[in-house]
């Protein structure tokens, strides 16, 4: 039902039952927000949306408020302004002040408030608390004294993510956000998702870096330095130099990488077509031989991490697959090197992920051969972007190139990993070739290509009718994981992805580039897929040419030995 | 305590059947011993809350006991809560066979001997004796007054506080004697829900934990709000510095809550209650559990109390130290497990509370106030106060006052009456300053606003609120600008730092307070900038802070200082410009000089002086140089001529 109110003098409808913000928002009527996330229950926390509204004796947070028949709002009066204009100088009152420095120099919020609110003079002058950054996670860097304690973060590991490592500590002005007991992060439950970076909006978030040895690496003559870059990134990329959101660039981005001085440029898709085949073996072989079933998907090194600490009765669930960047890393080690006869120690490798948590993975003791990791540095989207124009390169200047031999084709199906329910999709699409002989007349798979956390699908393939399962958040997971060890038994498959929407929305990703950036690169993928010739992983000459040359088969010793791991049960406080 | 008779269950099951007009003389004659009509030995009653203890009560209950185990002499020993005189404890009250009930103040454990060997020899003693009660039925001593004719007590109206300090507040028996649980008894088996709600909303009762809201609407709004299930959560997060209304009702009196709060339980269709109280209450708490235990196992509470069918289980949530968690909101996602932050209304508890199902937080004064409306009817106490504020309101007397103390007064009495009438006026006959109303949120009314009456609309225009009842009263010696300093030091500790004009605004308010009082010595220009710049963002921060802030805590941390700037700006700008406080609490402030006409030239000062500021040969008098001079007072403090004085 709508009805009548009046903004800024204006008569507007709204609805019943919303709120000012959402009235205000469908109008075309901006008010700041900070701790607004749309979705979950307003807190209110940042005051930042208040408005006047007449008959009110203080100013009310229009996040919060519902709409009244012919309220009367102002949202910029003077009051207001203000109001608006003192907090942000209050939150500047106790903060390091250092934006120079800082990793989100030219993308923070409050950098941005101060300057639309025209924040010109220090008026509150006084203590500021100090704090450490804490470097001590594996991909995550905490730095305290920048936080304004909006509690988006907090929410978003608890509400979103579900793991609940962030939590507000300390009250008054000496409140903070940290892991329990204000421990470090190495010691914390954190899964390095990064999806508190995603949700940060200043610096006191972000990942850990990786591109500074890469410059020395890069210039330095015995190394012989190679990069691979997941599909993902290459949709995204583009966002952090304004190309149009959605666009794959791989083709210029191959380019600049090798301008860049990169020997080898190769696409992790290949190594996503590789873990769909293997992946696919494993499943077989539980189906055939009677192994245990329902199978986890093991790509998501967030999700790993969570199974290691919460749920270690759940290892023989998951599949020993290598992530696709392990699986390459340890291809390239190997059969790269040795091929092209190059020295393990000259070598190096970098990745170019969407993903905080890769840089974890990267330093997974069971990932290391020898002592050496296969992947030596993990850059986020973000740390790619960053380091491209480092080497004055202007990305649109390059011309399209392919990707190096041997690791340059690949099909749809590996790219479709990137979204929530693609790496599903394209199981169903091999394993259904490998239990019936027949390629899938339809192999789109609609059930897996809705916008929800939790996806489901039945598919008879032969003689068994098996359960898909795609999930979306911690919550669920465990909620399934439950239901599992309670005797459900309808599943066979169950891919877990701890990012909203599958790694195009990963924790490395640009922050805030595009508008609506995940439909759009959601989009893209699924024209991809229409497009490309080769949609099934088993289709990809490349792969076939590997295992006839060097693999021989997914069950083969060396298979085995390069491209599975293992798990182990992780303590952590609370 | 007297043989048992009938245990409490038996009391109620008479309590229940004695309606249907079938009376029993043993019963009745044990039930007017309860209530101490009459007794067959000495009772000796020793004030036990928690003013009683700190003043030495335990020490004088020992002396008794030792004293009564020597003598050999038969008499019961009875542990009450506070009767509201703080000033006067440890308070004693001796009832002889016959007699009536006389009551002894500040009775220390040396003491006790004298006193009760003259008491005992039916003697009323020629010190400590503070009055008799009044008794119909008893003989009354000779030359003592009525403690209800003492100025303390005459203009009081106690019906929260009625059995505060009287009866022993470990006996449900006792409760039950007068008239306990009655109420809900009536309430039960006559009324309907809604028909409870009517009875409050016309009684015009008021939140009393300073909110001011109508009782009855609040508990119709969640009466009204479809669910299969609503709490009842009773708010005894009393954390305001000087206030202590609380304590003394769950120490004194705990069945009155119990009953007050599952009258209310009732009237909101709620079967499962909470009450939330600060773990610091260690007292409070331990009756307060006790208190349950007793209900429970006499039927009052539990599974259909009263063959009425209703059912309330009610359980004890402990603070855990946080002042925020008065809050409604913030007490209820305590009581939830998560940590104690507010969240922002609408919606209100009444709508969506506690596991977000409709929850009426009130106050523990508030639901004390139920049980005599039920009993005497809305309109009875809808005659008491002024038009639009109802009834009566405990408050805590604290601070220069001379009886410090817990009174209860109709509304519409004026601070006159309660500061110098029944406080007794200013401590050591100095010069009232200021008065600070409602605890830290409150405001400092001065001396001028004496003839303000107490109640909400006329505080509020006098630009105060009620608050819950603290009252803290400031002679001339206080400096407004230490005490507005005190406040909001207090808040920025007690902010939860969820919302940023709270956390980071009550901080910078604080510094600039800080810095005014700071020492004028060897500032730099750059600071005597920092420090007018703070002052003049001084009311802008304090009008964004009320404006913004998310919840009460926030939103009244600037009343102190907003009302001292209004009432006391003068001694501010004494403080900005002549930096100088009148008071001089003000430590760094402080200017010393020697008298020359009293200085001996002793040179203990010059020898004490850390900073050597002090020059002068033997037997001359000294002199100070100002700009070496620290402030630190040690001058003044070590000498024996008082020639040293305060600038």
């Amino acid at each position: 039902m709508n009805f009548p109110i009046e903004v800024n003098n204006k008569t507007i409808l709204a609805r019943r039952g919303e709120t000012i913000l959402e009235a205000l928002d469908r109008n075309g009527i901006k008010v700041p927000t900070l701790c607004h996330m749309p979705g979950l229950n307003p807190t209110g926390s940042c005051r930042m949306c208040v408005v006047e509204v007449e008959g009110k004796r203080n100013l009310i947070t229009a996040c919060s408020y519902p709409v009244e028949e012919w309220m009367k709002i102002k949202t910029h009066s003077p009051r207001v302004v203000n109001a608006r204009k003192t907090n942000v100088e209050l939150l500047l009152s106790n903060h390091p002040d250092d934006c120079l420095y800082c990793e989100r120099n030219g993308n923070c919020e409050l950098q941005l408030f101060a300057e639309q609110l025209n924040v010109r003079e220090r008026r509150f002058i006084g203590k500021k608390n100090k704090y450490k950054t804490d470097p001590s996670g594996s991909s995550i860097v905490r730095d305290p004294a920048k936080c304004i304690v909006c509690g988006r973060c907090v929410r978003t590991c608890d509400e979103i993510v579900g793991v609940c490592t962030l939590g507000f500590i300390g009250r008054g002005n000496q409140i903070i956000i940290g892991p329990s007991f204000n421990k470090q992060l190495n010691l914390s439950s954190c899964i390095a998702c990064g999806q508190c970076i995603m949700a940060c909006p200043t610096g006191a978030l972000h990942e850990k870096r990786h591109s500074d040895d890469l410059q020395q690496a890069l210039h330095h003559s015995k190394t012989h330095v190679v990069a691979q870059y997941s599909s993902t990134v290459a949709i995204s990329l583009g966002e952090e130099f304004n190309l149009k959101p959605g666009r794959e660039i791989n083709g210029i981005l191959n380019a600049a990488l090798r301008k860049a001085g990169f020997d080898k440029v190769f696409d992790t898709t290949f190594g996503a077509d590789l873990y769909l085949v293997q992946l696919t073996a494993e499943f077989e072989h539980r189906l055939n031989e009677g192994g245990r079933l329902p199978l986890f998907s093991s790509d998501c090194p967030a999700w790993i991490k969570y199974i290691e600490q919460w749920h270690s009765e759940m290892i023989p669930h998951i599949s020993t697959c290598k992530s696709p960047q392990q699986m390459l890393g340890s291809i390239i080690n190997r059969y790269y090197a040795d091929t092209y006869h190059i020295k393990t120690e000259d070598l190096y490798t970098v990745s170019a992920m969407p993903c905080t948590a890769k840089k974890f993975e990267a330093q997974r003791e069971q990932l290391t051969h020898k002592g050496i990791s296969d992947v030596d540095a993990v850059l986020t989207t973000r740390e790619l972007a960053q380091f491209i124009k480092l080497n004055g390169i202007e990305l649109q200047q390059n011309d399209s190139e392919l990707a190096d031999y041997p690791f340059h084709v690949r099909s749809s199906a590996g790219k479709l990993m990137s979204v929530a329910g693609g790496q599903t999709e394209a199981l169903i699409r091999t394993l259904y070739f490998r239990l019936t002989g027949n390629e899938m007349k339809q192999p789109r798979i609609a059930e897996m290509r809705v916008n929800k956390d939790y996806k489901e699908v039945k598919i008879k393939m032969g003689k068994h009718l098996l359960g898909f399962a795609a999930v979306n958040s911690i919550a669920l997971a465990h909620k399934l994981i439950e239901e599992i060890k309670a005797g459900r038994d309808d599943l066979h498959f169950i891919e877990v992805m701890v990012c909203p929407g599958g790694c195009i929305n990963g924790g490395g990703q640009p922050i805030r580039k595009a508008q609506n950036a995940l439909k759009i690169r959601q989009k893209s993928i699924y024209e991809l897929d229409e497009k490309d010739p080769i949609s099934a992983a088993h289709k990809n000459p490349g792969i076939i040419g590997l295992y006839t040359d060097f693999l021989i088969s997914p069950d083969s010793s060396i298979a085995r030995e390069l491209l599975h791991t293992s798990y182990k049960k992780r303590e952590v406080p609370l | 305590m007297e043989t048992v008779l009938a245990p409490a269950k038996e009391i109620v099951d008479y309590m229940l059947h004695s309606k249907y007009g079938s009376t029993n003389t043993t019963m009745e004659d044990y039930l007017s011993r309860l209530r101490r009509d009459k007794v067959n030995r000495p009772v000796i009653f020793v004030g036990m809350g928690t003013c009683g203890i700190v003043a030495g009560a335990e020490n004088t209950l020992a002396a008794i006991k030792n004293y009564l185990n020597e003598k050999n002499i038969d008499a019961e020993v009875v542990e009450v809560g506070c009767i509201g005189l703080c000033a006067h404890e440890p308070i004693v009250d001796v009832q002889l066979p016959g007699k009536r009930r006389l009551a002894l103040s500040r009775v220390k454990a040396e003491m006790v001997e004298n006193l009760l060997d003259n008491i005992l020899n039916f003697e009323v003693p020629n010190y400590s004796v503070l009055g008799q009660y009044a008794h119909l039925n008893q003989e009354a001593w000779d030359e003592v007054d009525e403690l209800g004719s003492l100025p303390f007590f005459r203009l009081q109206h106690r019906l929260v506080l009625k059995n505060c300090g009287v009866i022993n507040p470990t006996s449900l028996e006792e409760y039950l004697a007068h008239g306990g649980y009655g109420a809900l008894e009536r309430v039960l088996h006559n009324y309907a829900p809604s028909k409870v709600c009517d009875i409050v909303e016309e009684s015009g009762l008021r939140g009393r934990g300073g909110g001011g809201f109508n009782t009855g609407r609040k508990w119709k709004i969640a009466l009204n709000t479809p669910d299969d299930e609503k709490y009842m959560v009773c708010n005894g997060d009393e954390s305001d510095p000087g206030a202590f209304m609380d304590r003394a009702i769950v120490e004194g009196d705990p069945h009155r809550l119990i009953e007050g709060l599952a009258i209310a339980a009732y009237a909101i269709n709620s079967t499962k209650a909470y009450i939330y109280i600060r773990a610091e209450y260690a007292v409070a708490v331990k009756r307060l559990r006790h208190a349950l235990e007793q209900a429970t196992q006499a039927g009052i509470l539990g599974y259909n109390i009263m063959n009425s069918g209703f059912n309330l289980n009610i359980q004890v949530s402990e603070g855990a130290g946080a002042f925020v968690c008065g809050e409604e909101t913030a007490l209820i996602s305590s009581i939830e497990g998560k940590r104690g932050m507010p969240g922002p209304k609408p919606p209100f508890p009444a709508i969506r509370g506690l596991f977000g199902r409709p929850t009426v937080v009130n106050n523990v004064e508030t639901l004390a106030n139920i049980p005599p409306i039920i009993d005497n009817g809305p309109d009875w106490y809808a005659g008491i106060g002024t038009e639009k504020s109802k009834g009566t309101k405990v408050f805590a007397l604290a601070g220069n006052i001379t009886n410090t103390g817990l009174v209860e007064v109709n509304m519409g009495t004026t601070l006159k009456t309660l500061v110098y009438t029944i406080g007794g006026g200013i401590k050591n006959g100095k010069r009232l300053k200021a008065i600070q109303f409602g605890g830290p949120s409150g405001s400092c009314l001065p001396e001028q606003s004496l003839d303000v009456s107490i109640d909400y609309e006329s505080l509020a225009e006098a630009g105060t609120i009620m608050g819950s009842g603290g009252l803290v009263v400031m002679d001339e010696d206080t400096c407004m600008v230490d005490i507005v300093k005190f406040f909001t030091d207090f808040l920025q500790k007690a902010s939860c730092g969820k919302c940023i004009p709270c956390r980071e605004g009550s901080r910078r308010l604080h510094e600039i307070l800080e810095n005014i009082t700071k020492r004028p010595m060897n500032e730099s220009g750059h600071e005597t900038l920092e420090r007018f710049k703070g002052v003049l963002q001084l009311e802008n921060l304090a009008e964004v802070m009320r404006d913004t802030s998310l919840c009460g805590l926030g939103q009244t941390a600037p009343n102190p200082l907003l009302s001292a700037l209004k009432y006391f700006r003068e001694e501010f700008e004494e403080h900005i410009f002549d930096r100088k406080c009148r008071a001089g609490v003000c430590k760094d402030l402080r200017m010393f000089s020697i008298d020359v006409e009293k200085c001996t030239g002793c040179t203990l000062c010059a020898r004490k002086c850390p900073t050597i500021a002090i020059i002068g040969a033997p037997r001359t008098p000294h002199f100070i140089i100002e700009d070496k001079c620290i402030g630190c007072g040690i001058c003044f403090d070590v000498c024996k001529f008082v020639a040293v004085i305060i600038k």
